[in-house]
């Protein structure tokens, strides 16, 4: 039984090792990295240094390198705006928080602006106007009497 | 309270306008990305931009313009996949040696590339004057660099002189165009 748990346990360190070592998609690389001369990424673009860079990328995939050590390498070669999504960290990290803020603050603003409107509106409201002119009301009770009858 | 908080709203989409506005008057003016190419056209002498950077062949070593300050140079940028660059390095190799009795010095900057592929490049050409390595291109902006290759020619005060020229050196349209930047790089110290 011991003998079976333990296997059971290797068979599944096993399976999780094989899944850490897939190797990256070249398809999903492409779309990381930045072509330096157009601007784009690299599968939107056919210039030479991205046709260049697809088959440097090619090749560190066939060697056997994780995604992230083709991306260190690239940008090792080409700096940092080779890669199309900043870095999560240091001041790369204010692309990322700033739309968040920007969209926090927005929501803020937009809140309090409908607060102070709907109280506006609540305060323009004259309670004397919510009632009836007493000569409309005697009308509407003697057409309503009328029908009744 | 409901008057004042409406007025605040309204002044700051009115300055977020302005601030937009502003920043693309500003880009039109002066964000062109012209940068010292821009002044060498409008018959400007400035002074060539100043870099550091490390040098193609040792990693580590590192070469800046003010390391050349005293000596004519003809700066050239290239890169390994750029195809007029190769038609044109043989032809800067033969400047190199002729003026380099002169006092003359060609400095390749090899930008946007690999660095390996580069020195592929100047094994292949026999390339023997210095270059430096920029694969991030940090310099192009300040240089106005808009393609490969170009070439500037600065005198022995550190100011660009002669033309910015855009292709190979030896076409038919930028041979009299480069001998006369030579002239204007080393006529400086006459």
């Amino acid at each position: 039984m011991i003998r079976l748990l333990a296997a059971a346990l290797v068979a599944l360190a096993l399976a999780g090792s094989a899944v850490a070592a897939d190797p990256p998609r070249q398809a999903d690389l492409e779309a990381e990295i930045v072509c330096p001369t157009c601007h784009t990424t690299l599968d939107q673009s056919s210039s030479p240094i991205a046709t260049r860079m697809k088959a440097f990328i090619r090749a560190r995939i066939a060697a056997g390198d994780s995604a992230t050590q083709i991306k260190a390498k690239l940008v090792d070669q080409f700096g940092p705006a080779v890669l199309a999504e900043p870095p999560k960290r240091g001041f790369d990290l204010l692309a990322w928080l700033l739309p968040l803020a920007t969209l926090g603050l927005g929501i803020v603003v937009v809140g309090a602006l409908a607060w102070t409107w709907s109280r506006r509106r609540e305060s323009n409201i004259d309670p004397q106007s919510a009632e009836l002119d007493p000569d409309l009301e005697r009308r509407v009770d003697e057409e309503l009497a009328r029908y009744e009858d | 309270m409901t008057g004042r908080a409406r007025t605040v709203g309204q002044i700051f989409a009115i300055g977020a306008v302005a601030l937009l506005l502003g920043l693309l008057v500003w880009k039109l003016a002066f964000g062109s990305g012209g940068g010292a190419a821009d002044q060498l056209a409008k018959g400007k002498h400035p002074a060539a931009p100043a870099f550091e950077l490390s040098r193609l062949e040792a990693n580590g070593s590192k070469l800046s313009l003010a390391d050349l300050k005293g000596k004519p140079v003809i700066v050239n940028f290239w890169a390994s996949w750029c195809i007029p660059c190769k038609d044109e390095a043989p032809a800067l190799q033969k400047t190199y040696e002729k003026y380099r009795a002169q006092g003359l010095t060609v400095l390749g900057i090899d930008a946007q590339d690999f660095r390996e592929d580069a020195r592929r490049f100047t094994k292949r050409f026999g390339v023997t004057y210095p270059v430096v390595y920029d694969g991030s291109g940090s310099t192009l902006g300040k240089w106005g660099v808009t393609g490969f290759p170009e070439t500037f020619f600065v005198d022995r005060s550190g100011r660009l002189v002669g033309e910015r020229i855009q292709g190979g050196i030896d076409t038919e349209r930028n041979k009299a165009a480069y001998a006369k930047g030579i002239q204007a790089a080393l006529g400086q110290a006459q």
